[in-house]
Formats: structure tokens, sequence, C-alpha cells
């Protein structure tokens, strides 16, 4: 059996200091705690700092294009049901390169759990405005501050139909890794969007900043849609922790017939067994 | 002998439900023939129009002069008139207009009072296939049995639909009965009647392809239907992605994990797949791409047909890597030749793009039956036994190609793919040495590639001082033009390419130096095969023959050409 540590693999190159560790050593425990083995499972990444994860987790990985983590993930879980698939970027990644995406994605609803590294920056290109950066926020190209609203990637979701939303910070350890695990156990897509630090490029958003503000709610119903999209909205002098909305509804795979029995990737197959596909044409 | 059918109407007045019985009865009869559509990107209304030829030998392109016009409104007779032959006959509903009182072409057939007196207004389309029977010679009950396979679901509705068509049979027997004379029949070997996009996503099916992403986009969407039709009962997943960057991301996940994966598109939305595509070339993942092109630029004319794609698609991506270019000659060459490109692109692990355009996506033709023993599914994949541990994706070996292992297939190893440069396990690195080692695997494989590159296709006179070069869906028009040219004492040939990239020059070079001149007929408006020829071989071609308003070339266009320059 493996343990924490046999998942934490490869020469970082982080910031020292950088949130993305304690994302990381928290997925590491909910991997091994759910025992899933590297070779059955697989991470897919955008481009950025946190997007580096599948180089440093013991597991397949497909580190592919920037704002382009999903698309991959939902082809090879067709092309393989049997993986366990989770998908793990930035905030500008995800939300922004790969808005589109994620809009998509929730609608179809495939069996793959979301990790977001929201530090609310773009860390990779040193420090621009990512779209969850608050108003306000001076960088090297806002130089005026942000004036956009910040994007609500929790109200977002629940809009759209995720039957699984929570949010984390990387300075609540225990409790991100609880929620990674839940997220990998959930039927369906699940959105875990985690607050992180930038040290480097976000000053506003510091880990006293956060630590200041976030809370444990009491969620006595997680299938309320309306306290959850209320829970999603807060955000400010107090910013909930915790798996808000949870309530799981027929996944993208459940609806492909031609999924049962072995996965795709291991059917034999020879063409000339296909030969009466053109008797439709005589 | 042959007979040339034009039907036109607007759109939405069924001008396809025509020509598919009548093109079907046909080929079950034993002719041969091939049914071309030209229309607008438009739901109702405009003009719409298809042609039919029926030809011994089995024609390889239609023609303008028409012997039998089906007029369904008022414009499609003006328009097409003077391409009706003086022998020729015009249908129309006398009912909805008339023709000026000097034609003497007529055959006026109440097609929607007909209808109605057979069921339904909605007949109106079968009540022309009969008058188009009578005036070939061919009796009903060649289309009767048709419409009972296609109304078998729904009872009553065949019969009617044959009451439609006798009395459409018999109207038009008053005016011409067999006044046109149906060519010897072919082969009776029981062949298909089939449209360029089926034979495409037959080939994709029967090649092994599980999975196909795509947006849709005109020409390519037949591909689409016919898989989606096909996913209800063969192991194939289609997916509508949200754009064209999922649609290939999607296809090169799925790839990565294990299957045979496919995306169809037209040129707007290759552009949108380009960074997709150096995606795969850095990854090494297997990747099929069905561009079917329309002219451009933009949206530029979304329904029609031009061969502008050619230089982009060789070109797409950023960053330098091995990718190969085919297109097609015909319906049997791309049902072989879209399982050739999911061969080569599991064997060297690379995208390769197939070129098809609307002149090929939505033409039929009766093919004999396809062999599909000749088709291969080899996936050049490794599994636990084969490999060293720790799996390496990228262990640089002599060609280039790295052994590919799966996701999940040996407990303990984990296959990683990098969008990075990366080394030999899949890691980002950024030393000078790796990235260099890894260009040079990459391009590697371009070698061996060339060697599995068809040599252009050589047709007509063996000894030719004329030497026409064309690509793609080109071939059949060429075909043609080289035989009218050499009816006319011109000694001419056709050299004509399939497989496009790596670039096969053997057979070009051979020729160019024993032929007088050389032609490169294209339907784009810079001769874009030309421009990769002088780039590869240094070879000038003498002219070019060019069309790019969208239509594609009629034989007579090309003789024109050549002619005007003996
Ligand atoms: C198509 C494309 N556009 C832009 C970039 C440059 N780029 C790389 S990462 C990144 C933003 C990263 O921000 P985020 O996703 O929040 O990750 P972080 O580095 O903050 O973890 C950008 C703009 C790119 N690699 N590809
Ligand atoms: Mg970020």
């Amino acid at each position: 059996m493996l343990s924490e540590k046999d998942y934490l693999v490869g020469d970082t190159a982080w910031c020292p200091g950088c949130g993305n560790f304690a994302i990381r050593e928290a997925l590491a425990g909910a991997l091994a705690e759910l025992k899933i083995e590297p070779h059955r499972l697989l991470i897919c990444s955008g481009i950025g700092q946190a997007a580096k994860i599948p180089h440093y987790i013991k597991a397949n990985g497909f580190n592919g294009l920037h704002g382009r983590a999903l698309p991959p993930a939902l082809g090879a879980k067709v092309a393989n049901k049997e993986l366990t698939v989770i998908v793990e970027s930035g905030d500008g990644d995800s939300y922004g390169e790969g808005g589109n995406h994620f809009i998509h994605n929730i609608r179809r609803n495939p069996n793959i759990a979301h990790l977001i590294h929201n530090n609310q920056i773009y860390g990779l290109t040193k420090g621009q405005a990512s779209p969850t950066s608050d108003p306000g926020m001076v960088t090297g190209v806002q130089t005026g501050g942000v004036v956009t609203p910040a994007l609500n990637p929790l109200a977002l979701a629940l809009v759209l139909g995720a039957g699984f939303v929570a949010r984390c910070f990387s300075g609540e350890q225990e409790h991100l890794k609880a929620t990674i695990k839940a997220a990998i156990d959930f039927p369906g897509y699940a959105l875990v969007d985690i607050l992180q630090p930038c040290i480097s490029f976000n000053k506003v958003n510091t880990y006293g900043w956060y630590k200041k503000r976030v809370y444990f709610p009491e969620v006595s119903d997680r299938e309320d849609w309306d306290a959850a999209l209320k829970l999603a909205r807060e955000w400010g002098e107090q910013i909930p922790l915790g798996i808000i909305y949870f309530k799981p509804r027929p996944t993208f795979e459940d609806a492909l017939q031609v999924l049962e029995g072995e996965p795709l990737a291991f059917r034999n197959f020879k063409p000339q067994e296909l030969s009466a596909l053109q008797d439709e044409f005589r | 002998m042959e007979i040339n059918i034009l039907i036109g109407g607007a759109a939405g007045q069924g001008m396809d439900t025509v020509m598919n019985l009548l093109g079907k009865a046909l080929v079950r009869e034993g002719y041969g023939l091939i049914y071309t559509k030209d229309y607008m990107s438009r739901v109702r209304g405009g003009h719409n129009f298809s042609r039919l030829r029926i030809a011994s030998g089995t024609p390889w392109t239609t023609i303008e002069a028409i012997d039998i016009l089906v007029a369904l409104n008022e414009e499609t007779y003006k328009t097409h008139k003077d391409n009706l032959l003086p022998t020729g006959r015009v249908i129309y509903d006398p009912g909805l207009f008339l023709l000026p009182d000097h034609e003497k072409r007529a055959v006026p057939v109440e097609l929607e009072k007909l209808a109605k007196e057979a069921g339904g207004a909605i007949m109106a389309n079968t009540v022309a296939v009969g008058a188009l029977l009578v005036l070939i010679g061919l009796p009903p009950v060649a289309v009767e049995k048709l419409l009972h396979e296609v109304f078998s679901s729904k009872k009553g509705v065949a019969e009617q639909n044959i009451k439609a068509l006798k009395k459409g049979y018999e109207a038009a027997a008053e005016y011409c009965s067999a006044c046109f004379v149906l060519p010897p029949k072919e082969r009776q070997s029981k062949r298909l009647f089939i449209e360029g996009n089926q034979v495409l996503g037959m080939a994709a099916l029967a090649s092994g392809c599980r999975f196909l992403s795509a947006y849709p986009m005109t020409p390519a969407t037949g591909i689409l239907n016919y898989l989606a039709a096909k996913s209800k009962s063969y192991p194939v997943v289609v997916e509508q992605a949200e754009d064209e960057i999922a649609a290939i991301n999607m296809a090169l996940g799925a790839s990565y994990a294990g299957v045979r994966a496919l995306t169809v598109t037209s040129g707007g939305g290759f552009s949108l797949m380009v960074e997709g595509l150096s995606l795969a070339g850095m990854t090494e993942t297997p990747l099929v791409v069905v561009v079917a092109m329309r002219p451009g630029p933009a949206t530029g004319l979304p329904t029609r047909s031009e061969q502008g794609d050619l230089s982009f698609v060789l070109h797409a991506g950023h960053g330098e890597f091995p990718r190969a270019v085919l297109s097609a000659t015909s319906h049997e060459d791309a049902f072989y030749r879209l399982n050739k490109a999911f061969e080569l692109a599991d064997r060297f692990q690379i995208p390769v793009i197939f070129l098809s355009d609307q002149n090929f996506a939505d033409t039929h033709r009766s093919v004999e039956p396809f062999d599909f023993s000749r088709l291969g599914y080899n996936r050049h994949l490794v599994g636990e036994k084969d490999i060293q541990k720790p799996y390496r994706r990228y262990l640089l070996t002599e060609d280039g190609i790295s052994p590919r292992m799966i996701p999940g297939v040996a407990e303990g190893e984990v296959v990683l793919v990098d969008s990075d440069e990366h080394d030999e396990k899949g890691h980002i690195i950024e030393d000078a040495a790796t990235r260099v080692r890894m260009v040079n695997k990459r391009m590697n494989k371009l070698t061996a590639l060339a060697e599995e590159m068809d040599e252009p296709d050589l047709y007509g006179d063996p000894h030719p001082q004329k030497l026409l070069v064309g690509w793609g869906s080109n071939y059949g028009v060429l075909r043609e033009a080289v035989n009218n040219l050499a009816a006319l004492g011109v000694k001419v040939a056709l050299l004509h390419f399939s497989d496009l990239w790596p670039l096969p020059q053997k057979r070009l070079l051979e020729l160019a130096g024993r032929v007088k001149q050389l032609y490169c007929v294209e339907n784009n408006a810079t001769g874009q095969l030309a421009a990769l020829i002088r780039r590869e071989t240094g070879l000038a071609i003498d002219r070019l023959i060019l069309k790019y308003d969208g239509r594609p070339f009629m034989p007579h266009e090309i003789v024109g050409e050549v002619e005007k320059n003996a």
C-alpha cells in the first residue's frame, strides 16, 4: 500500500512558501487514503504554476495546453472509464482561458474531480489579474486597478447545475484533504475551488488575509440549493469553506450505453467484422 | 450514351428526396451514376440544385449540359434553360408557373395537384420521380420497393407514395415516354449508392475509431451525423463539443487513453484547433483530423467548395513537428485512405490531416462494395511485458518512435505526456541538450513517414506532351477532361496526388523531364500545390488553371483552358 509520501515525486518549481505545496500534500494524502493506485489515476492539467502538478504526483499525467485541462480529461474518461480522473489547474487556466470548458463540463457532468488552485492571480506569467482577482487590485497590466467584478466560480457552478461545489483553503490542509476525497468519490463533476496565497505576486490576498476571513459554516442540508447560493455569494469579511452543495445527478457516462462493459480502450476489434455497414447503401 | 438530369428549386423543396430515390433505384438496377449538390447557406428559399448523371463506365463528374430539367420553381427554369439541350425536356408544375409558349421541350405535370389526389401535397416530389422514370424508360416498380423500405414504419404512407409515383409516371407519359435512352448497365455486383461523408464515416468506424468529438460545420457535419447514427449500435462515442478547441483536445485525451479518435471540421473550425494540433505534435499523440474545405477566408461561402486550405494544413500549428496530409481521388480511394490516416497516426504517433471538400463530401456515386479486409487496425501499443521500467513515454530511439503504452495497463507504471518540452519520462525540461535531442527525435519520424506516401496516380497518354497535375476531389473532372482532350488529339495525361505530405516526388520528377508543359489544376486562387511542388522539388509549373468561385470545375472549363494554350 502506498503512503502519502509515495505519491510525492519530482523536484517542484514552485516558490518556497507557496500554497501549492499544501494542496499537493493534501492531494497525496487523499490518494493514499483512498488507495488509488498511480497507474489507475490520471491527472489532467493546463499551463500555469498550479498546472505543473502532474509532474509532482505519481500518476498518469496529461499536462496539456493553457485552459484546456478539461477536454482531454473528458476524452480520456470515455476511452477508459476505469481511470480515476482529476483535473487540476489554476484559476486563470480554469476560469479564464478555459471558461467555456468549465461551463459545458458542468452541464455534461462527467465523473471528474476538478481542483482549482485559486490564487486570484496569474502566477506563472508574473502577476496579471485573473478572472477571480478582486476589483482594485493593481498589477503591471491593470495599472489603475482591476475594474471588472470578480467571477464567482461557486455561484456559476451552482447555476449551471453542478452537483458538488466546495471551497477550501490551502491553509486548512486536513479539511482540504477530506474535501478532495469527497470530490473524488462523488459520482459526477465535483468542483473544489481552493484559495491559495501567491506569495510572489498577490500582495492583497495573503495567507493572513485568507486566514482572517475563512470560517466553516453550519450546512444543515447540503441539498439546499438556495442556501448554497447564499454561501457561494459570501465574499469579503467572511469567506465560508466546505462542501456547500452536494447532490448527485446522472453523469455523462451514465447516458452512454456503449460504455457498459470493458473500457473502450481495451476492446478487441477486426475491421472485417463491420463489412455489413455497407448494406444500407445498396 | 448518357442522361443528365438537373433538379432545382428553393431550399426546403426536397430536391434531395427525388435524387436519393431515383439514384438508389438506378444503382440497384445496375446503372452507374454520380449525383452532386449545389446549395445555398440557408434553410428555406434561394436557389438550390442537384445534378444526376447516368452514364456507361460510371461517370466521374457531372457536366453542364442537361437532358432533363426538373424545375420546381420558375427560377430554376430561367437559370438553367440555356443549358438544356434542344433535345431535352423540362418537367414543371403548370399549377405553379407557366413556360413561354415557344418552349417546345415542356413536360407539364401537375405535381402538387396529383400529389394531393394521392394523399397529400407533401408527395409532390414522388410525383416528380414518377415523371422522371417514364422519361428515362424505367418502370415504376424500380422505385416501389424502395418506397416500401423507406416508409416501412409508417403504415399506408408507402402505398400513397406509390400512388403518387404512378400518377407522375402516367401524366408525363402523355408527353414523352422513354425519350431518353439509358446507357448499358454496369456490372451487377450490388453496388453502393453512397455519399462522400458517408464513406468517411464508415471508414472511420471500420478503422476502429471509438471517439469522435466535433463542433458542427458544413461540409463536415455529414460525418458527425453518420457516426452519431451508428453510436446506438456500435462502440463509438460521438460528442458535440462546446467549440473546436474542446473538440480536438477531447480527441487527444481519448487517444492518449487508448482509443482511435477523430475530429472533423472545416477551415474556420480548424483554425481554432491549431494549438491542439501542435499539442498532438509535441505530446506525440495519434490523431486524425478531417478538414472538409469550403471557400474562405472567414465564413466564406459556407456550403461551397474550394481547395484553399492545403497551405494552411501543411503549416498549421506553432513550432515544428511531423505530420501527414492525405486527400483522396474518389469514394473508393477515400475509404481506404482514411484508414491509412489512422494507421499512420498510430504508427508514427503524429497528427494526420485528411483533406476533403464540399465537392467530395456531398457527392454520391455508385461504387463497388468496399473490401473491409483491406483495412488495418494496427495500434502499435506496448504492454507491461514489453517495457523497460520505469516506463519512459519518450524513450529515445533511432527512428524517433518511442514504444507507446496507454495508462492503466502496467501496475506501478505511469504515462506522462507534456505540452512543455520534456525528457524521456515526460517531465518538463529546459536544458539545451535535451531540447535538441527531442526535436531530432520527433523530426526523425519524417524519414520513414515519407516512404509510406503513395506516388500520385497517373492516367492518360503514356507519352504525354502535356501533364495536368491535380489533387483531391478534382480527380474525376480531370480524368474526364483528359479523355476529352485525348479525343481532340491532345497528348495529355493526369498526375493526381492523394498523399500530399510528405510530398511524394519520384513520379512527378520522372515525368516532368519528359513532358513539354506542366499544368497545375486547383480550386484555389494561388496554386497551392504548385507552390508546394516548387518548394520541395524546385520544379516550376508552367501554367496554373485555377478556379475559386466556390463551384467545382466542369470538364469543359479545363479543356478550354488547355486548348487555349495549345
Ligand atoms: C494560449 C496561451 N496563452 C497564454 C499563455 C501564457 N500563460 C501561461 S500560464 C498563464 C496564466 C496562469 O495563471 P493561472 O492559471 O492562474 O495559474 P498560476 O500560475 O497562477 O498557478 C498564462 C497567461 C499560454 N501558455 N498559452
Ligand atoms: Mg492563478
